[in-house]
């Protein structure tokens, strides 16, 4: 357990924030937030690097979520022999390849390998000019499965999907997470950041109160992390499965005891396309390994 | 609801004697603030008792460890409810409370801390209504407003009283 502070704790909300900048290094116990992760023992990974431009008013640095996890899903993640997160990446590789839909055409028909979607994930969401929209990841393959295949759209938090933005993130990995915010865009990227900064629920607490402000300090059991995007989808050791950004922004504003927005709703593309761009400069780990 | 409040606000006023008698301990006789009634001082604080009854401290100290009530060590680390694991680091220890704190601002930061720390991420206790996109618990449903308080008047009385016992030792 970690020992109790001798002095009388402050209670003014500055000291507040500065002690949850502080944090950072302040429980060895629990995880190595000192550690740098080489993947495969060979890629230099970003987990923690300077704060993108946009925003300097509130953060300095950014940190991957991989850097507070404990030390043994640390050294998980950095071998995919030990990832299980790469189970799913190889079954994403058969639907890569394998037809569906009234077309009779695979992924692989436009796409040949998925080594074709390199640096994909590194930029998305992105505005997409011909359908005049902010696109996710998830989107795209939707969009390409009915327009393309004439197949079903994936569920947008199911298992098929998160194993395909697995198997493209993948290409991706170790690239910096690069989102533009500007032009077409920020009109979706102002309504994303309104929706991180609003406190919803009961409890009365929007993203930024945990994972701006308090980083790096636990919260019961859980070490908060900077709640960024750049490590999805991930393999959580919690639920034994790939789990989608989606699906976590909608548990993390179910448990401010809210109604949460659904799943696809503008409200949370917008969301997805505010909290990647706060990941800019990370590298793109996923499939992660997460508690 | 509100009104039913109303209704045992004013018996316990017809009945005010044995109010003061400390035998009495049900809570059914004592005056109940109701949440929007609550009147707070400018720093926030709250001289009156929400109920009229002495607080317990050990069901105030259940009150903060349980995860299914307060849920206070959540953010708190109390070294007196040490039996408890995994206290958080997200507000201040709360292990010299009884020292620094009194009784009416400590009812205020229960009841609503906001009002006694601007902005502040800790969740008020006894407020029902002015939340966005109320959710019923964490079904992920939507709730109608006035929402049940998160705790009771009686569980902030006795969470005042247990809050009152940590002193430095
Ligand atoms: C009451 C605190 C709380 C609030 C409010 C909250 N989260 Fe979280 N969030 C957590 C906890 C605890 C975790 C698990 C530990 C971690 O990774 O930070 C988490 C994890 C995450 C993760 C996974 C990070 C990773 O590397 O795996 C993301 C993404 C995230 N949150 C985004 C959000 C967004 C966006 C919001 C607002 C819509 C939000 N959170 C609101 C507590 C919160
Ligand atoms: C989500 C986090 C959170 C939860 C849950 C929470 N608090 Fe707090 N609490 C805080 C923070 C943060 C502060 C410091 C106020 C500030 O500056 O924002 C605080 C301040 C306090 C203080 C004032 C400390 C002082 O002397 O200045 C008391 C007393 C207190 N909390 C009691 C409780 C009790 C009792 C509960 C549960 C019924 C509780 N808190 C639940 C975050 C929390």
């Amino acid at each position: 357990m970690r020992a109790f502070a001798t002095s009388r704790a402050t209670t003014s909300r500055l000291a507040m924030t500065i002690a949850g900048a502080l944090a950072i290094a302040a429980t060895p116990l629990f995880a190595d937030e000192e550690a740098d992760l080489v993947l495969n023992g060979e890629t230099e990974m970003v987990v923690r690097t300077a704060a993108p431009d946009h925003l300097s008013d509130t953060l300095d640095e950014i940190y991957s979520g991989w850097v507070f996890r404990n030390d043994d899903t640390q050294v998980m993640q950095a071998d995919d022999f030990d990832n299980p997160g790469m189970i799913f990446v190889d079954q994403a590789m058969e639907a890569w390849a394998a037809a569906d839909g009234s077309e009779g055409k695979s992924c692989a028909s436009c796409h040949d390998g998925p080594e074709s979607m390199a640096g994909v994930r590194a930029s998305y969401p992105k505005w997409n000019a011909d359908a005049g929209e902010v696109r996710t990841l998830w989107m795209q393959i939707n969009d390409c499965r009915e327009n393309q295949m004439g197949a079903e759209p994936w569920k947008i938090t199911g298992g098929d999907m998160a194993a395909m933005e697995a198997l493209i993130s993948v290409q991706s990995r170790g690239m910096p997470v690069n989102v533009a915010i500007d032009g077409p865009a920020a009109e979706t990227w102002e309504k994303g950041k309104e929706i991180y900064y609003t406190r919803y629920g009961q409890l009365e607490l929007s993203c930024a109160n945990c994972h701006e402000e308090n980083y790096g300090n636990y919260i019961r059991a859980d070490h908060l992390s900077q709640g960024q995007i750049n490590g999805f989808p991930t393999y959580r050791l919690k639920n034994a499965k790939l789990n989608s950004v989606q699906a976590r922004f909608e548990g993390c504003i179910r448990d401010t005891r809210a109604e949460p927005f659904k799943p696809g709703s503008d409200e949370f593309i917008a969301l997805e396309l505010y909290v990647a761009s706060r990941g800019n400069g990370l590298s793109v780990e996923g499939p992660s390994v997460r508690n | 609801m509100r009104h039913f409040t109303r209704t045992l606000a004013v018996l316990a006023l017809t009945a005010s004697p044995i109010l003061t008698s400390p035998v009495l301990t049900g809570p059914a006789w004592a005056e109940e603030v109701a949440p929007a009634d609550v009147v707070f001082d400018e720093y926030g604080a709250v001289a009156k008792s929400l109920t009229g009854v002495p607080g317990d401290p050990a069901k105030g100290a259940e009150v903060m460890a349980s995860k299914k009530i307060g849920n206070c060590v959540a953010c708190h680390a109390v070294a007196q409810l040490s039996d408890t694991p995994f206290h958080g680091e997200v507000g201040p220890e709360l292990s010299w409370t009884g020292e620094a704190r009194s009784e009416a601002e400590l009812r205020g930061i229960l009841v609503n801390s906001k009002k006694t720390f601007e902005g502040t991420v800790m969740p008020a206790y006894y407020k029902t209504t002015g939340f966005i996109r109320p959710g019923e618990g964490f079904t992920k449903k939507p709730a109608q407003e006035p929402l049940p308080p998160l705790l009771s008047a009686q569980q902030i009385e006795d969470t005042i009283a247990f809050l009152m016992t940590l002193k430095d030792q």
